[in-house]
Protein backbone atom coordinates (compact mmCIF):
# COMPACT_ATOMS: atom_id res chain seq x y z
CA UNK A 1 0.00 0.00 0.00
CA UNK A 2 2.68 2.23 0.72
CA UNK A 3 3.08 5.55 2.85
CA UNK A 4 0.59 7.53 0.73
CA UNK A 5 -1.83 4.57 0.36
CA UNK A 6 -2.14 4.30 3.88
CA UNK A 7 -2.52 8.10 4.77
CA UNK A 8 -5.08 8.34 1.93
CA UNK A 9 -7.15 5.15 3.16
CA UNK A 10 -6.39 6.63 7.14
CA UNK A 11 -7.81 10.14 5.93
CA UNK A 12 -11.26 8.01 4.19
CA UNK A 13 -11.69 6.08 7.57
CA UNK A 14 -11.87 9.66 8.93
CA UNK A 15 -13.92 10.80 6.88
CA UNK A 16 -16.10 7.62 6.94
CA UNK A 17 -16.48 8.47 10.84
CA UNK A 18 -17.12 12.58 10.52
CA UNK A 19 -19.41 11.49 8.03
CA UNK A 20 -21.95 8.98 10.24
CA UNK A 21 -21.14 11.39 13.30
CA UNK A 22 -22.47 13.92 11.51
CA UNK A 23 -25.23 12.81 9.86
CA UNK A 24 -26.07 11.45 13.21
CA UNK A 25 -25.88 14.87 15.04
CA UNK A 26 -28.05 16.05 11.97
CA UNK A 27 -31.05 13.85 13.04
CA UNK A 28 -31.77 16.07 16.66
CA UNK A 29 -32.55 20.17 16.26
CA UNK A 30 -30.35 20.68 19.05
CA UNK A 31 -26.91 19.56 17.73
CA UNK A 32 -28.20 19.60 13.74
CA UNK A 33 -26.06 22.61 13.06
CA UNK A 34 -22.18 21.51 14.53
CA UNK A 35 -23.75 18.18 11.82
CA UNK A 36 -22.88 19.28 9.03
CA UNK A 37 -19.73 20.92 10.35
CA UNK A 38 -18.23 18.04 11.38
CA UNK A 39 -19.66 16.03 7.83
CA UNK A 40 -17.79 19.23 6.11
CA UNK A 41 -14.32 18.66 8.07
CA UNK A 42 -14.99 14.80 6.96
CA UNK A 43 -15.11 16.15 3.58
CA UNK A 44 -12.45 18.35 3.53
CA UNK A 45 -10.10 15.75 4.99
CA UNK A 46 -10.95 13.29 2.36
CA UNK A 47 -10.68 15.83 -1.18
CA UNK A 48 -6.91 17.20 0.10
CA UNK A 49 -5.74 13.45 0.96
CA UNK A 50 -6.82 12.22 -2.97
CA UNK A 51 -4.14 14.86 -4.50
CA UNK A 52 -1.89 11.95 -2.88
CA UNK A 53 -3.89 9.03 -3.92
CA UNK A 54 -0.72 6.36 -5.14
CA UNK A 55 -3.85 5.07 -7.79
CA UNK A 56 -3.05 8.48 -9.94
CA UNK A 57 -0.56 7.93 -13.01
CA UNK A 58 -1.41 11.21 -14.56
CA UNK A 59 1.10 14.30 -14.96
CA UNK A 60 1.04 17.56 -13.72
CA UNK A 61 -1.89 18.23 -16.61
CA UNK A 62 -3.69 16.05 -14.99
CA UNK A 63 -4.03 17.77 -11.48
CA UNK A 64 -3.85 21.17 -12.96
CA UNK A 65 -7.56 19.84 -14.87
CA UNK A 66 -8.15 18.57 -11.07
CA UNK A 67 -7.93 22.19 -9.53
CA UNK A 68 -9.39 24.03 -12.74
CA UNK A 69 -12.53 22.10 -12.53
CA UNK A 70 -12.85 21.51 -9.22
CA UNK A 71 -12.50 25.25 -8.70
CA UNK A 72 -15.39 25.51 -11.45
CA UNK A 73 -17.26 23.18 -10.00
CA UNK A 74 -17.20 24.36 -6.43
CA UNK A 75 -17.48 28.45 -6.38
CA UNK A 76 -20.49 27.80 -9.48
CA UNK A 77 -22.45 25.82 -6.38
CA UNK A 78 -20.75 28.06 -3.54
CA UNK A 79 -22.31 31.72 -4.98
CA UNK A 80 -25.67 29.74 -6.28
CA UNK A 81 -26.17 28.06 -2.90
CA UNK A 82 -25.65 31.45 -1.04
CA UNK A 83 -27.94 33.52 -3.41
CA UNK A 84 -30.87 31.43 -3.64
CA UNK A 85 -33.89 32.09 -1.74
CA UNK A 86 -34.89 29.90 1.17
CA UNK A 87 -38.25 29.16 -0.67
CA UNK A 88 -36.17 27.71 -3.67
CA UNK A 89 -33.95 25.25 -1.26
CA UNK A 90 -35.63 21.78 -2.57
CA UNK A 91 -34.79 22.14 -6.36
CA UNK A 92 -31.30 23.36 -5.69
CA UNK A 93 -31.05 20.13 -2.96
CA UNK A 94 -32.48 18.17 -6.72
CA UNK A 95 -29.80 20.21 -9.06
CA UNK A 96 -26.94 19.52 -6.51
CA UNK A 97 -27.88 15.91 -6.00
CA UNK A 98 -28.60 15.62 -9.65
CA UNK A 99 -24.32 17.15 -10.09
CA UNK A 100 -23.19 14.11 -7.88
CA UNK A 101 -25.42 11.36 -9.99
CA UNK A 102 -23.95 12.76 -13.33
CA UNK A 103 -20.23 11.94 -11.49
CA UNK A 104 -21.03 8.51 -10.71
CA UNK A 105 -22.07 7.98 -14.04
CA UNK A 106 -19.26 9.65 -15.40
CA UNK A 107 -16.88 7.47 -13.21
CA UNK A 108 -18.69 4.54 -14.56
CA UNK A 109 -18.08 5.08 -17.76
CA UNK A 110 -14.83 6.08 -17.55
CA UNK A 111 -14.17 2.55 -16.20
CA UNK A 112 -16.67 1.29 -18.78
CA UNK A 113 -14.42 2.92 -21.50
CA UNK A 114 -11.25 1.62 -20.57
CA UNK A 115 -11.81 -1.73 -20.11
CA UNK A 116 -8.61 -3.24 -20.17
CA UNK A 117 -7.43 -0.82 -17.08
CA UNK A 118 -8.64 -3.49 -14.41
CA UNK A 119 -9.48 -7.33 -14.04
CA UNK A 120 -13.34 -7.25 -14.63
CA UNK A 121 -14.89 -9.63 -11.91
CA UNK A 122 -18.21 -11.04 -12.74
CA UNK A 123 -19.75 -8.77 -9.79
CA UNK A 124 -17.48 -5.64 -10.31
CA UNK A 125 -19.03 -5.19 -14.26
CA UNK A 126 -22.87 -5.73 -12.89
CA UNK A 127 -21.84 -2.91 -9.88
CA UNK A 128 -20.36 -0.54 -12.55
CA UNK A 129 -23.15 -1.17 -15.45
CA UNK A 130 -25.67 -0.85 -12.15
CA UNK A 131 -24.51 2.12 -11.01
CA UNK A 132 -23.78 4.00 -14.48
CA UNK A 133 -27.79 3.19 -14.87
CA UNK A 134 -28.87 4.71 -11.91
CA UNK A 135 -26.25 7.64 -11.57
CA UNK A 136 -27.63 8.33 -15.20
CA UNK A 137 -31.65 7.79 -14.47
CA UNK A 138 -30.86 10.11 -10.83
CA UNK A 139 -28.86 12.93 -13.09
CA UNK A 140 -31.82 13.74 -15.57
CA UNK A 141 -34.04 12.80 -12.92
CA UNK A 142 -32.99 15.72 -10.64
CA UNK A 143 -32.51 18.37 -13.42
CA UNK A 144 -36.38 17.90 -14.37
CA UNK A 145 -37.17 17.91 -11.18
CA UNK A 146 -35.25 20.95 -10.91
CA UNK A 147 -36.71 22.59 -14.05
CA UNK A 148 -40.20 21.99 -12.55
CA UNK A 149 -40.04 23.36 -9.00
CA UNK A 150 -37.83 26.49 -10.71
CA UNK A 151 -41.01 26.50 -13.38
CA UNK A 152 -39.52 26.03 -15.95
CA UNK A 153 -41.57 23.08 -17.15
CA UNK A 154 -44.98 24.44 -15.47
CA UNK A 155 -47.16 21.46 -16.49
CA UNK A 156 -46.36 17.72 -15.68
CA UNK A 157 -47.14 17.15 -19.62
CA UNK A 158 -47.47 13.40 -21.26
CA UNK A 159 -46.18 12.53 -24.32
CA UNK A 160 -48.80 9.97 -26.08
CA UNK A 161 -47.88 6.75 -25.03
CA UNK A 162 -45.69 7.57 -22.45
CA UNK A 163 -46.76 4.17 -20.04
CA UNK A 164 -45.98 2.48 -23.78
CA UNK A 165 -42.30 4.52 -24.50
CA UNK A 166 -41.54 4.10 -20.91
CA UNK A 167 -41.97 0.62 -20.31
CA UNK A 168 -40.26 -0.21 -24.29
CA UNK A 169 -37.43 1.67 -22.62
CA UNK A 170 -37.20 -0.53 -19.59
CA UNK A 171 -36.55 -3.46 -21.41
CA UNK A 172 -34.34 -2.01 -23.91
CA UNK A 173 -32.38 -0.96 -20.41
CA UNK A 174 -32.23 -4.60 -19.66
CA UNK A 175 -30.79 -5.76 -22.78
CA UNK A 176 -28.06 -3.45 -23.20
CA UNK A 177 -27.49 -4.08 -20.12
CA UNK A 178 -27.06 -7.29 -20.34
CA UNK A 179 -25.27 -7.12 -23.54
CA UNK A 180 -22.15 -4.73 -21.77
CA UNK A 181 -22.14 -7.31 -18.84
CA UNK A 182 -21.75 -10.15 -22.04
CA UNK A 183 -18.87 -8.30 -23.85
CA UNK A 184 -17.23 -7.49 -20.57
CA UNK A 185 -17.88 -3.77 -21.99
CA UNK A 186 -15.91 -4.58 -25.17
CA UNK A 187 -18.17 -2.45 -27.30
CA UNK A 188 -17.78 1.46 -26.73
CA UNK A 189 -20.82 1.99 -28.52
CA UNK A 190 -23.12 -0.05 -26.59
CA UNK A 191 -21.61 1.92 -23.55
CA UNK A 192 -22.49 5.11 -24.68
CA UNK A 193 -26.20 4.28 -25.65
CA UNK A 194 -26.64 2.59 -22.89
CA UNK A 195 -25.73 6.04 -21.11
CA UNK A 196 -28.27 8.10 -23.22
CA UNK A 197 -31.07 5.30 -22.61
CA UNK A 198 -30.72 6.20 -18.45
CA UNK A 199 -30.61 9.48 -19.43
CA UNK A 200 -34.29 9.10 -21.57
CA UNK A 201 -35.24 6.88 -18.59
CA UNK A 202 -34.86 9.72 -16.24
CA UNK A 203 -36.16 12.01 -17.82
CA UNK A 204 -39.73 10.13 -18.87
CA UNK A 205 -39.68 8.55 -15.22
CA UNK A 206 -40.08 12.71 -13.56
CA UNK A 207 -42.11 14.22 -16.23
CA UNK A 208 -45.41 13.15 -15.33
CA UNK A 209 -44.89 13.84 -11.92
CA UNK A 210 -46.83 16.96 -10.36
CA UNK A 211 -44.88 19.49 -8.55
CA UNK A 212 -46.60 18.91 -5.05
CA UNK A 213 -45.04 15.35 -5.25
CA UNK A 214 -41.37 16.59 -5.79
CA UNK A 215 -39.90 16.89 -2.77
CA UNK A 216 -40.22 13.04 -2.19
CA UNK A 217 -38.92 12.25 -5.63
CA UNK A 218 -35.96 14.51 -4.96
CA UNK A 219 -35.62 12.49 -1.67
CA UNK A 220 -35.91 9.30 -3.75
CA UNK A 221 -32.96 10.66 -6.02
CA UNK A 222 -30.84 11.48 -3.36
CA UNK A 223 -31.06 7.77 -2.43
CA UNK A 224 -30.61 6.60 -5.37
CA UNK A 225 -27.03 9.16 -5.80
CA UNK A 226 -25.99 7.19 -3.02
CA UNK A 227 -26.66 3.60 -4.37
CA UNK A 228 -24.92 5.23 -7.46
CA UNK A 229 -21.69 6.08 -5.59
CA UNK A 230 -21.24 3.03 -3.14
CA UNK A 231 -21.81 0.85 -6.33
CA UNK A 232 -19.24 2.70 -8.13
CA UNK A 233 -17.13 2.90 -4.96
CA UNK A 234 -16.56 -1.01 -5.37
CA UNK A 235 -15.63 -0.48 -8.62
CA UNK A 236 -12.55 1.37 -8.40
CA UNK A 237 -11.32 0.14 -5.02
CA UNK A 238 -12.75 3.46 -2.73
CA UNK A 239 -13.78 2.34 0.71
CA UNK A 240 -15.09 6.18 1.20
CA UNK A 241 -17.40 5.79 -1.60
CA UNK A 242 -18.58 2.92 -0.33
CA UNK A 243 -19.29 3.93 3.28
CA UNK A 244 -20.62 7.16 2.55
CA UNK A 245 -22.68 6.35 -1.00
CA UNK A 246 -24.40 3.24 1.61
CA UNK A 247 -25.05 4.92 4.05
CA UNK A 248 -26.91 7.55 2.18
CA UNK A 249 -28.63 5.01 -0.34
CA UNK A 250 -30.00 3.64 2.96
CA UNK A 251 -30.69 6.69 4.37
CA UNK A 252 -32.36 8.73 2.05
CA UNK A 253 -34.75 5.43 1.33
CA UNK A 254 -35.96 5.24 4.84
CA UNK A 255 -36.75 9.29 4.54
CA UNK A 256 -38.26 9.09 1.25
CA UNK A 257 -40.95 6.59 2.86
CA UNK A 258 -40.88 8.98 6.07
CA UNK A 259 -41.69 11.73 3.31
CA UNK A 260 -44.32 10.20 1.55
CA UNK A 261 -46.04 8.50 4.42
CA UNK A 262 -46.19 12.28 6.04
CA UNK A 263 -48.10 13.42 3.26
CA UNK A 264 -50.17 10.39 3.35
CA UNK A 265 -49.34 9.12 0.15
CA UNK A 266 -47.48 5.92 -0.69
CA UNK A 267 -44.23 5.84 -2.76
CA UNK A 268 -45.95 4.12 -5.54
CA UNK A 269 -48.78 6.32 -5.47
CA UNK A 270 -46.45 9.43 -6.11
CA UNK A 271 -44.07 7.36 -8.69
CA UNK A 272 -47.36 6.05 -10.64
CA UNK A 273 -50.17 8.04 -10.19
CA UNK A 274 -48.96 10.53 -12.97
CA UNK A 275 -47.72 7.18 -14.58
CA UNK A 276 -51.10 5.56 -14.75
CA UNK A 277 -52.96 8.45 -16.59
CA UNK A 278 -56.73 6.83 -16.38
CA UNK A 279 -56.98 5.46 -13.36
CA UNK A 280 -58.84 7.88 -10.50
CA UNK A 281 -56.70 7.37 -8.11
CA UNK A 282 -54.62 10.68 -8.66
CA UNK A 283 -54.71 12.70 -5.57
CA UNK A 284 -54.59 16.16 -5.89
CA UNK B 1 -9.28 -4.90 -3.10
CA UNK B 2 -12.19 -5.35 -1.13
CA UNK B 3 -14.06 -7.89 -2.78
CA UNK B 4 -16.40 -10.97 -2.33
CA UNK B 5 -18.15 -11.36 1.12
CA UNK B 6 -16.03 -8.71 2.98
CA UNK B 7 -17.70 -6.02 0.27
CA UNK B 8 -20.92 -7.62 1.14
CA UNK B 9 -20.52 -7.10 4.89
CA UNK B 10 -19.40 -3.32 4.27
CA UNK B 11 -22.65 -2.89 2.26
CA UNK B 12 -24.78 -4.37 4.77
CA UNK B 13 -23.27 -2.62 7.66
CA UNK B 14 -23.54 0.73 5.47
CA UNK B 15 -26.85 0.45 5.08
CA UNK B 16 -27.51 -0.78 8.72
CA UNK B 17 -26.32 2.32 10.13
CA UNK B 18 -27.91 4.77 7.54
CA UNK B 19 -31.13 3.38 8.30
CA UNK B 20 -30.11 3.48 12.21
CA UNK B 21 -29.40 7.24 11.76
CA UNK B 22 -32.78 8.12 10.55
CA UNK B 23 -34.73 6.15 13.08
CA UNK B 24 -36.58 8.42 15.14
CA UNK B 25 -36.32 11.91 13.62
CA UNK B 26 -38.72 14.79 13.83
CA UNK B 27 -40.33 15.40 10.81
CA UNK B 28 -39.29 19.34 10.93
CA UNK B 29 -35.52 17.78 10.14
CA UNK B 30 -36.12 15.51 7.11
CA UNK B 31 -35.71 18.21 4.67
CA UNK B 32 -32.29 19.13 6.23
CA UNK B 33 -31.74 15.89 6.69
CA UNK B 34 -32.18 15.45 3.16
CA UNK B 35 -30.22 17.83 2.19
CA UNK B 36 -27.54 16.62 4.55
CA UNK B 37 -27.33 13.46 3.01
CA UNK B 38 -26.81 14.79 -0.29
CA UNK B 39 -23.67 16.62 1.03
CA UNK B 40 -22.15 13.30 2.05
CA UNK B 41 -22.57 11.53 -1.29
CA UNK B 42 -20.72 14.82 -2.60
CA UNK B 43 -17.64 12.18 -1.45
CA UNK B 44 -18.22 10.89 -5.08
CA UNK B 45 -15.49 13.82 -5.90
CA UNK B 46 -12.84 11.62 -4.55
CA UNK B 47 -13.71 9.00 -6.98
CA UNK B 48 -14.25 11.90 -9.89
CA UNK B 49 -10.68 13.29 -8.94
CA UNK B 50 -8.57 9.84 -9.34
CA UNK B 51 -10.62 8.93 -12.42
CA UNK B 52 -9.87 12.00 -14.04
CA UNK B 53 -6.15 11.19 -12.87
CA UNK B 54 -6.01 8.62 -14.61
CA UNK B 55 -7.75 9.48 -17.70
CA UNK B 56 -6.13 8.91 -21.40
CA UNK B 57 -7.03 10.54 -24.70
CA UNK B 58 -9.26 13.29 -24.80
CA UNK B 59 -12.88 11.58 -24.40
CA UNK B 60 -11.62 9.98 -20.95
CA UNK B 61 -10.16 13.13 -19.63
CA UNK B 62 -13.12 15.36 -20.81
CA UNK B 63 -15.70 13.07 -19.11
CA UNK B 64 -13.50 12.84 -16.43
CA UNK B 65 -13.20 16.88 -16.12
CA UNK B 66 -16.79 17.09 -16.27
CA UNK B 67 -17.39 14.79 -13.76
CA UNK B 68 -15.40 16.30 -11.38
CA UNK B 69 -17.21 19.64 -11.95
CA UNK B 70 -20.04 18.51 -11.28
CA UNK B 71 -19.00 16.42 -8.11
CA UNK B 72 -17.58 19.47 -6.59
CA UNK B 73 -20.96 21.27 -7.44
CA UNK B 74 -22.47 18.42 -5.14
CA UNK B 75 -19.96 18.58 -2.53
CA UNK B 76 -19.90 22.44 -2.12
CA UNK B 77 -23.86 23.24 -3.06
CA UNK B 78 -24.98 20.47 -0.87
CA UNK B 79 -22.69 22.19 2.21
CA UNK B 80 -23.73 25.64 1.15
CA UNK B 81 -27.51 25.16 1.01
CA UNK B 82 -27.75 22.28 3.99
CA UNK B 83 -25.40 24.82 6.85
CA UNK B 84 -28.15 27.58 5.34
CA UNK B 85 -31.41 25.28 6.14
CA UNK B 86 -29.86 24.22 9.72
CA UNK B 87 -29.11 28.42 10.39
CA UNK B 88 -33.25 27.97 11.29
CA UNK B 89 -32.86 26.19 14.15
CA UNK B 90 -30.58 28.61 15.80
CA UNK B 91 -33.53 30.72 17.84
CA UNK B 92 -34.94 26.97 18.72
CA UNK B 93 -31.58 26.44 20.38
CA UNK B 94 -31.27 29.48 22.97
Amino acid sequence: MGFWGFLVNASYFVAAVLFIYGLKQMGSPRTARNGIKVAGAGMLVATLFTFFHPAIHGNAWHYILMIVAIAIGGSAAWVSGKRVQMTAMPQMVALYNGMGGGAAAAIALIEMYSHEAFSAGFGLIIMAVVGALIGGVSFAGSLIAWAKLEGKLTKSFRIPGQQFATLALAALIVIFGWAIVASDFSAPVLVTLFFFMSLAFGVLLTIPIGGADMPVVISMYNAFTGLAVAFEGYVIDNPAMIIAGMVVGAAGSLLTYLMAKGMNRSLTNVLFAGFGVDDGAQAE
Amino acid sequence: MITGFVALYIFMLAAFTGYEIIGRVPTILHTPLMSGSNFVHGIVLVGAMVALGNADGFWETLIGFVGTILAAGNAVGGYVVTERMLEMFKSSKD
